[in-house]
């Protein structure tokens, strides 16, 4: 009997089949660096039907699989389990139709969420999830985490725009959800599919809604002394009625780590935080709003107030803003990102909650935030070779979570649990809140072989404090 | 803290710290857009690395093919927030792939022969060149090039006449009233196949002002070595240049090709100390010529004209704007955009010829964006990309004439053709 890696060689050809052991390697985890497992082997599909094979292979020798897109996601949703299999879609990459009437597109789901919007941008149209990411992560990963992005304040996460989806089942049976017109009878299937974290099936094609680019945009940078008097011009701005594209946060540590980089944009490196407020719609209504935010921001504290030139300077300030992730790469070896989401007139008590969580931990902390949204990422820097320090970080990243929770927020607002916070859904679900989760995911995959471990807790103890069971024992240290 | 190193030089491992996995490379990677692998992109080139030096995998295989497999374009450098110095990481790697023996077989030491004992020679290097030129003038090479693939057919330059592949003099005096002194290299290419872009080059600098001087006893630049794992012999090559253009006594070091200038400028690294005035003297020429500002061109010239970046100018020295604000100054150019500017067109030094697939793939891309743009005129400022790009045009049929920017700027000073 052949081995599985030779029948996956017979489905997707020798060339899409990786199964030596340094490119295992290399896969052994996505943007979470945290927790690495290296899969059994990796293949490289084509189309739905190759997909649908490979699953079929799998279930007959018993080994999980996990899709896996740009491997750009921060909570480990495309981690493997000992043993998995992992269906890397990048090669299904192709734009399969345009309807610029009815403003739709379908597409695959390897198709890098940024190229959507340049391929359409001739019908005067746009995709509207920006994740930071965008520039690599795809439109399935997104599918499958509910990605957000800096302008979700005013156009919604994924779920908003994802309209039919066909779905490999994780018995190899494909499925279609949803409809194209939007008006789908029967359950909203496609609303539990996205961001059920690759827990369903795998997404082979996705039918997105595109949305006009709007006739005008307005940025404005507000330079403000600190990040909570920046938080309070946010919750002023929301509450004055206007509905802003996009509101979004950055402190002095984020703002200096951007400028030392290649997105440079030319940010104050001795301001305490900068606020970054996009305007978008008609026009003739835009130069109203942007005196009412200037004014806002003024009254607030900013000591400065600048307003994006034209296209080029606002596509540096946007560059800054997504490149901050990245961007931390200059104050240690390893990043934790976290991300939870609070009710937005909280955001000043949080943020000097989450300021003081960090200082007290000694740990290395910056903040760049969808604050619009009242979704935090508190980024944690540190070297995973200096055990004391992630102890210190994990320590940090948990009370910032519990605090989070407390004022009446959740543990994520766009990265998803995945592995990373799968011991602390239940700040925010009961059993029976998770158990009626499970039941959904058990009618699509009832034995949990299509990316197992996600979501949801496999320990009862907290696995947390302990860097060992956290993968670091295979690095050398000091 | 302690830094495990084991097969990689610890400058590789310290470099590696940079990259904290955020992926914003990958779609910037010729090799990932093509492959779709996370082991072909520069972020698992990086985690192999880190890998290796971390002993937790070891010096294998793989990231022997993949530091051979990489282009060395430096587009995820120009993408990277965290300005992890890939060139610099890949050139290590190479050379250590090298030294472990995981690069057997005969193409390698030919490969290493040739780049050692023939390019940085003058008369060698001549005398192969001028061997192929006639063979191209009594057309053997038309039967000899019948056994090559289509593809590598394409690539073979033309060998212009021996005119245009004479020395340069040693000193260029300035026309006009003088705005600098600056040394030239010439190559070891461009001489031979580019003689007239040198020429070109030459004319326009003393144009706008410069008096030029082309010292005798510099070198070739040492990129093709470092690129292909012979770095300890790129970095004899480099300390020869920096003493020798040293000596010359200028304010600039001129370079009409992005590879040369990319690796005159890693000089910085190659030989520390030593390498940093010489590195910081070294401009491209449009650079050069942007900085000081055009003397007025007196020519026209009509046509749209696609601009293409070479990888070692865009990412490798930061240079893209300059080269474009040049060209928009000649009258009756028309500056066309087009989708893939920034990206490798697939030479990549020696590329073309050790990976041929994945350098037509990547050379696909590439032309079906100028393809789309329907230009008179493609510009680049790169003997390889010069070379590749014709090729492309020359496969698909297209009508545009592709030309260093400098040999556009000369014309609109001179107007030979009209």
């Amino acid at each position: 009997m052949p081995s599985l890696v030779e029948r996956l060689r017979s489905i997707v050809g020798d060339e899409a089949c990786l199964a030596r052991a340094e490119e295992l390697f290399v896969y052994e985890c996505d943007g979470l660096t945290l927790d690495p497992v290296r899969p059994s082997a990796v293949v490289l599909p084509r189309d739905t039907e190759q997909v649908a094979s490979v699953v079929r292979a799998c279930r007959e020798f018993g080994q999980p699989f996990v899709p896996r897109g740009a491997g750009t996601g921060l909570s480990g949703g495309a981690h493997p389990t000992p043993g998995a299999v992992i269906v890397e879609c990048s090669r299904m990459d192709r734009i399969l139709e345009v309807d610029a009437g009815n403003r739709i597109a379908r597409v695959q789901p390897g198709v890098v969420n940024a190229d959507l919007s340049v391929a359409v941008a001739t019908h005067g149209l746009f995709y509207a999830p920006d994740p930071s990411s965008q520039m690599a992560c795809t439109i399935g990963g997104n599918v499958a985490e509910n990605a957000g992005g800096p302008h979700t304040l005013k156009y919604g996460t994924t779920t908003n725009h994802v309209l039919a989806l066909e779905l490999v089942l994780p018995d190899g049976a494909v499925s279609r959800l949803g409809s194209a017109t939007g008006f789908a009878p029967g359950y909203d299937l496609v609303g539990a599919v996205v961001g059920s974290e690759g827990t369903l099936g795998i997404v082979t094609e996705v039918t997105v809604r595109l949305t006009p680019i709007p006739e005008g945009v307005e940025t404005l940078l507000g330079i403000f002394p600190d990040v909570v008097s920046a938080c309070r011009a946010v919750g002023r701005v929301i509450r004055s009625g206007l509905v802003p594209a996009a509101l979004e946060i950055l402190d002095q540590r984020t703002i200096r780590a951007v400028e030392d980089s290649v997105y440079a944009a030319g940010l104050p490196r001795d301001a305490g935080a900068v606020l970054v407020a996009e305007l978008d719609g008609a026009a003739c209504a835009l130069p109203a709003q942007v005196e009412k935010v200037r004014a806002i921001i003024g009254e607030e504290g900013a000591s400065e107030v600048r307003v994006a030139r034209d296209e080029q300077e606002r596509a540096l300030f946007w560059k800054a803003r997504k490149g901050a992730f990245g961007a931390m790469g200059r104050l240690a070896p390893d990043l934790y990102v976290h991300d939870a989401v609070v009710p937005r007139a909280v955001l000043p008590e949080i943020l000097a909650t989450v300021c003081e969580i960090g200082d007290r931990h000694g740990v290395t902390l910056s903040n760049v935030f969808h604050a619009g949204d009242g979704n935090l990422h508190p980024n944690i820097s540190f070297d995973r070779r200096d055990p004391d320090e992630l102890r210190r970080v994990i320590a940090a990243g948990t009370e910032i979570l519990e605090a989070c929770v407390r004022v009446g927020g959740v543990i994520t607002g766009e990265h998803g649990i995945g592995t990373e916070k799968r011991d602390f859904i239940g700040l925010v679900f009961n059993e029976a809140d998770l158990d009626a989760m499970k039941r959904v995911r058990d009618a699509f995959n009832p034995d949990g072989v299509c990316n197992p471990g996600k979501i949801f807790p496999t320990t009862r103890f907290c696995v947390e404090s302990n860097p060992k069971a956290r993968g670091y024992d295979r690095v050398p240290l000091a | 803290m302690a830094e495990p190193v084991t097969g990689l030089p610890s400058q590789v491992y310290t470099r590696s710290l940079a990259c904290v996995h955020c992926g914003l490379c990958l779609s910037a990677c010729p090799t990932y857009r093509v492959t779709g692998r996370e082991t072909s992109s520069p972020r698992g080139r990086i985690y192999l690395m880190r890998g290796v030096a971390e002993g937790r995998i070891e010096l294998g295989e793989l990231l022997a093919e993949e530091a051979y497999l990489c282009l060395g374009c430096r587009a995820c450098e120009t993408a990277c927030p965290s300005g992890v110095e890939f060139g610099a990481m890949l050139e290590e790697t190479r050379a250590a792939v090298d030294e472990a023996g995981l690069r057997g077989g005969l193409q390698p030491r030919l490969e290493r022969m040739i780049l050692r004992q023939v390019v940085p020679h003058r008369r060698r290097l001549r005398l192969l060149i001028g061997l192929l030129a006639l063979a191209q003038r009594t057309r053997i090479d038309r039967v000899a090039s019948l056994l090559l693939p289509r593809s590598l057919r394409a690539l073979l330059p033309e060998i212009p006449a021996r005119a245009d592949r004479r020395q340069p003099p040693e000193r260029i005096p300035a026309e006009g009233e003088q705005r600098g002194r600056v040394a030239f290299l010439t190559g070891c290419v461009m001489p031979e196949i580019f003689g007239s872009v040198n020429a070109a080059t030459l004319r326009v600098l003393s144009r706008n002002g410069f008096e030029v001087v082309v010292p005798r006893d510099q070198t070739c630049c040492g990129a093709l070595q470092a690129h292909a794992g012979d770095l300890d012999f790129a970095r004899g090559l480099a300390r020869r240049n920096a003493a020798v253009f040293e000596a010359a006594g200028v304010d600039a070091i001129v370079v009409n090709s992005a590879g040369c200038g990319a690796a005159m400028r890693s000089a910085e690294h190659w030989i520390p100390g030593e390498g940093a005035s010489y590195a910081g003297k070294v401009r491209d020429v449009c650079e050069l010529l942007d900085e000081v500002g055009l003397r007025p061109l007196t020519h026209s010239i009509q046509g749209r004209l696609c601009y293409d970046d070479p990888c070692h100018l865009i990412h490798g020295q930061g240079v893209s704007a300059a080269p474009r604000r040049l060209l928009e100054q000649i009258d009756g150019i028309e500056l066309v955009p087009h989708a893939d500017a920034s990206s490798c067109c697939g030479a990549a030094g020696t590329y073309n010829l050790t990976h041929r697939e994945m350098s037509q793939q990547v050379l696909e891309r590439k032309m079906d964006a100028l393809a789309a743009a329907d230009p008179d005129l493609i510009a680049t400022g790169n003997p390889g990309c010069l070379m590749q790009l014709r090729a492309g045009v020359r496969l698909r049929g297209m009508r545009a004439r592709v030309v260093h920017p400098v040999e556009l700027l000369d014309q609109a000073y001179q107007n030979p053709h009209g």
